[in-house]
């Protein structure tokens, strides 16, 4: 049984192994902890393909651990996800000096948290994940220690990130008082009992701190300065894999913890959802930034996330989880793209930077003219039906209004992602330097997109797989 | 069933033969132009053998192909076609060639990016025009407006990226809402296929809201008044092919979804509203002809005929019901549509043929100012005689396929009521008012300039594609029978949709 815990067990033996390779061996050998990182993610996966998949809810650790097919699933995505996010960053953050051990080591700590917060059923190990994925983030945005503006991003995500913890603690100590347990089955019953005022202002604590872990709004303030300041390779890392804990965390807390209530955290989250997706897609237009614009797309996407919880019935569920993995996919090449056209002395991160770039270099520029329909929702790409499926599950909920309401502000989202098209394809380079080879990275990133695509003709297969692990 | 997959091929060759293009790069465009030139024969090819095997006399849909593809959302790659949508697809085919031919040497810049994204368009429209499932419709409807995206914009005329942000916005914004319609009604009938949501019974309000989502979506495409504005600025800023894909082709997209979604998926609510869309068109027919009429730019001109003449397109597919209400019987009540069909493919092939005639002297001249030609005709005589004989089919001159489509629409405009035919029919005057007077400016008259003295008179490649479009257009014109023939029992089926209620209990 304890081999279902598989994941973060191998996770925390290899983050320590690593941890002490470097001390002792690393000094002459910088591409030691990065090999090495791999290679526990390699194992990590080999290892939870064979014992740490489970067919069955299965509860470890008297009830503070759940393993489930969904567990097995986010897992193995959190695996591959941070692989492809760690082999994008390697000549980035070789280039800046900061491949260093403990960054990689930072990186395995966040997995784990985001592994934590994926298989936490009761309100303390949902906290311990969150802490555990934070402040591995705080440290890592901060890692670039020469960059007073990375100093600046990690400070503001450090500040509110403690405010929102606290908050969530003071919601869930509300919910315990109310209840008197910690465990999140136990606890999705006896809300039902309790529909009073209390309930009320507890969820919204918990509800406004999982509104924080997902950049939506108002609590989205740290999101555009974070995803700036921070080094591209951690951004990256935000941007992608931490929005599997997200994702984690409000599956595990709201749809199961609170579904015995699930009248007051759907709207809460509804009001959230357009807010995010008003705010985010109209800030998105005004950037000049790439990394800035990102982020507000990222906004702008928690809002379509959720949105599909907000209908509170499983198709929504299901919608989120194919949408948080199709973004995760499409979101990894995007930053892919910045990493792999940034070179020493270079952050290629303005949006003019693209420009020229389809006479540059035709294949990236094909390339990326794909993540961005994609992720504008436009057919033949995943993102197409990542979209589609929020809306017909908001459909599927009555919410007409609503849908309608997602399809026009994705119309307001096209046209930012339509200027990076406009600018690799319509203008004339700026600068003109012709992108560095790079094969293997660009094999990766070919390999990305070309998973973007065909996922997109053949939608079937991850559909499906959506519904079977959240059934 | 027995021709299975032919029709596929005829989806996927041109978008594998446009990636393959795309791969050979610039470096290789002599080999890709050649690849891109056989891709689209071999297209053409295939197509003319649809049309041949094709069995007329059925409102039956023919070379269907159906495999699971999004079992998990109950959708199908389910693809055929019919009498209505098979011309439209033979069209496609044959516009393309032109398309490339036209661009042969002209095209300097990134000539492989550009016959890859003609020949990826190609494939897109034909799968919108023989998607049998909604979902399929939307998917191709949609991804097709990438390629003309990168069209308009990278080929484009100096203001094309406005032009071509405004296209995509436009008809994004259109078919977004036509997409939460489908999902609805999906919800609904459990299938996406379109022949079931044709069947699904809708109370009236929510057939005027699926109706309505609906329009939007096919009247920016049509494009109807008043959301025709990113046509000419789309026109204008495109490439020649651009113009022709756009105005042959794209547009007709829109005249399709009203017939094969709006009249039969919302019948209720389409007799309810055709006074909507018949005043619009009457508006586009009249007005418009007069904007037409003051254009200085010979793209404009053409871009504004073609709302005009979209606007019989939409005014023969809604007269249906006042043609019931006034006769009293269902009785030859199809002619509209059987004009609104004929009209786009006419439409299709003359002012395709008009754009490529303004790009043989844009190619010489590099203006398409009205005012910087003059006396064509004795420096380009073959030329002069083509453009000509389009600027007469565009204004409706019999024995052109431009007289057949309007005729057609004017006679059901007859039957429905006086008035319609007397506004409808003052297309003939206003029409034969722009195209005449474009050409007296522009080719009859004494030699204008010098420029216009060195023009050089069609070369070979250019003779060619204008004498096959002319061949086209004659052939239409003379003897329209065989077109009629093969989309008879079509249109047939369609009007009986169309005049079956399906609000649930009423019929």
């Amino acid at each position: 049984m304890m081999l279902l815990a598989i994941p973060e067990i191998s996770l925390a033996i290899s983050a320590c192994l690593i941890l002490l390779c470097d001390v002792y061996f690393g000094a002459g050998r910088r591409g030691l902890s990065a090999t090495l990182t791999m290679l526990a993610l390699t194992i990590g996966v080999a290892l939870t393909s064979r014992y740490g998949l489970s067919v069955h809810r299965v509860l470890l650790f008297d009830g503070l651990y759940v393993a489930d097919p969904l567990s097995g699933f986010l897992k193995m995505a959190g695996f591959v996800a941070m692989a492809t996010a760690i082999y994008y960053s390697q000549d980035y953050l070789e280039q800046r000096g900061l491949r260093g051990g403990e960054y990689f080591v930072l990186c395995l700590s966040a997995l784990l948290g985001i592994f934590v917060l994926i298989s936490a059923n009761s309100l303390l190990t949902v906290y311990l994940g969150i802490e555990l994925l934070s402040l591995s983030l705080y440290a890592l945005v901060a890692f670039d220690r020469d960059s007073g503006i990375a100093a600046e991003a990690a400070v503001k995500y450090f500040v509110l990130g403690a405010i929102s913890s606290g908050v969530l603690l003071y919601g869930m100590s509300m919910l315990y008082g109310l209840t008197g347990t910690l465990d999140l089955d136990q606890l999705s019953l006896a809300v039902q009992q309790r529909p009073d005022a209390a309930l009320i202002i507890g969820v919204a604590f918990v509800v406004a701190s999982i509104a924080f872990k997902f950049g939506a709004v108002p609590f989205h303030m740290w999101v555009p300065d974070v995803y700036q300041g921070a080094p591209t390779s951690v951004t990256l890392n935000i941007a992608t894999v931490s929005n599997l804990g997200s994702f984690a965390l409000i599956l595990r807390l709201l749809t199961h913890g609170l579904a015995g209530a699930p009248a007051i955290w759907s709207q809460m989250l509804m009001a959230v959802g357009v807010l995010s997706m008003l705010v985010g897609n109209l800030g998105a237009i005004a950037q000049t930034n790439m990394k800035r614009m990102l982020a507000y797309s990222a906004i702008a996407n928690a809002g379509f996330v959720l949105l599909g919880f907000s209908t509170a019935d499983i198709a929504g569920y299901q919608a989120a989880l194919y949408f948080t993995v199709a973004y995760v996919l499409t979101t990894l090449a995007s930053f892919g793209m910045i990493l792999m056209l940034s070179r020493r002395g270079f952050e290629h991160e303005e949006i003019a930077d693209f420009k020229g770039l389809a006479t540059r270099d035709p294949l990236l520029a094909a390339m990326m003219l794909a993540l961005m329909f994609s992720t504008a929702g436009v057919p033949v790409f995943i993102g197409f039906w990542a979209k589609l499926w929020i809306i017909q599950a908001l459909l599927g909920g009555g919410h007409v209004w609503l849908a309608t309401f997602a399809v026009l502000m994705s119309v307001i989202g096209a046209f930012y992602y339509l200027r990076v098209v406009w600018y690799m394809y319509f203008e004339v380079p700026g600068d003109r330097t012709v992108p560095e080879p790079r094969k293997r990275l660009r094999f990766i990133l070919l390999l990305n997109t070309a998973a973007v695509t065909i996922m997109g003709l053949l939608p079937n297969a991850l559909l499906s797989l959506c519904q079977r692990v959240l059934p | 069933m027995q021709h299975i997959g032919s029709l596929s091929v005829v989806i996927w060759l041109p978008i594998l033969g446009g990636l393959v293009t795309m791969a050979l790069g610039e470096r290789r465009a002599r080999i890709a132009r050649w690849f891109a030139l056989a891709s689209a024969l071999s297209t053409l090819a295939c197509c003319v053998r649809l049309y041949v095997l094709f069995a007329g006399g059925t409102a039956e849909f023919q070379f269907t192909e159906r495999l699971a593809w999004v079992p998990a959302l109950n959708s199908q790659y389910d693809i055929g076609v019919d009498g209505i949508s098979l011309p439209l697809v033979l069209l496609t085919a044959f516009m393309t060639v032109p398309v490339i031919i036209a661009g042969w040497t002209v095209v300097e810049k990134r000539p492989a990016l550009y016959y890859a994204a003609f020949l990826i368009m190609e494939g897109l429209m034909i799968g919108v025009f023989s998607a049998r499932d909604a979902l399929l419709f939307y998917f191709f409807w949609e991804a097709m407006l990438i390629p003309m995206f990168v069209i308009i914009g990278v080929w484009g005329g100096p203001r094309r990226v406005y032009a071509t942000l405004k296209f995509f916005l436009y008809t994004f914004l259109g078919s977004v809402l036509m997409l939460v319609a489908l999902i609805y009604m999906y919800l609904k009938s459990g299938d996406y296929s379109i022949a079931a949501l044709q069947q699904l019974p809708l109370t009236l309000a929510e057939q005027r809201w699926i109706f309505l989502a609906f329009l939007l979506a096919f009247a920016v495409k049509v494009p109807m008044w008043p959301v025709h504005t990113w046509l000419p600025d789309a026109h204008v800023e495109a490439p020649t092919g651009g113009s022709v894909i756009l105005a042959a082709i794209m547009l007709k997209m829109g005249g399709y979804g009203l017939l094969r979604f709006s009249l039969p998926m919302t019948p209720d609510a389409s007799r309810e509203l055709d006074w909507l869309i018949i005043m619009l068109s009457l508006i586009a027919i009249i007005y418009i002809a007069f904007v037409a009429l003051v254009q200085s730019d010979m793209k404009k001109l053409i871009a504004y005929s073609s709302i005009a003449h979209m606007g019989f397109v939409t005014l023969g597919a809604f007269l249906v019901f006042f043609i019931v209400a006034a006769t009293g019987s269902s009785q030859g009540a199809g002619v509209g549509m059987d004009g609104a069909v004929v009209q786009m493919i006419s439409h299709g092939l003359i002012s395709g043929a008009l754009f490529l005639c303004i790009g043989v002297m844009y190619d010489r001249l590099h203006t398409r100012d009205i005012s910087a030609y003059g006396g064509v005709i004795n420096v380009m005589p073959k030329f002069a005689a083509f453009m000509v004989l389009f600027a007469l089919a565009n204004s409706g001159l019999p024995a052109t396929s431009g007289f057949v489509g309007e005729f057609l629409v004017i006679l059901a405009s007859f039957k429905a009521g006086f008035w319609f035919a007397l506004l409808a029919a003052s297309m003939l005057v206003t029409g034969a008012a722009y195209n005449l007077w474009l050409v007296k400016r522009v080719i009859f008259g004494a030699v204008a300039n010098d420029k216009v003295a060195a023009m050089q008179d069609l070369n070979a490649r250019e003779l060619l594609i204008l004498s096959v479009l002319a061949l086209a257009v004659l052939a239409i014109g003379i003897w329209p029978a065989p077109m009629l023939r093969m989309m008879d029992a079509s249109v047939q089926h369609l009007l009986q949709q169309v005049l079956t209620s399906k609000i649930p209990g009423a019929a």
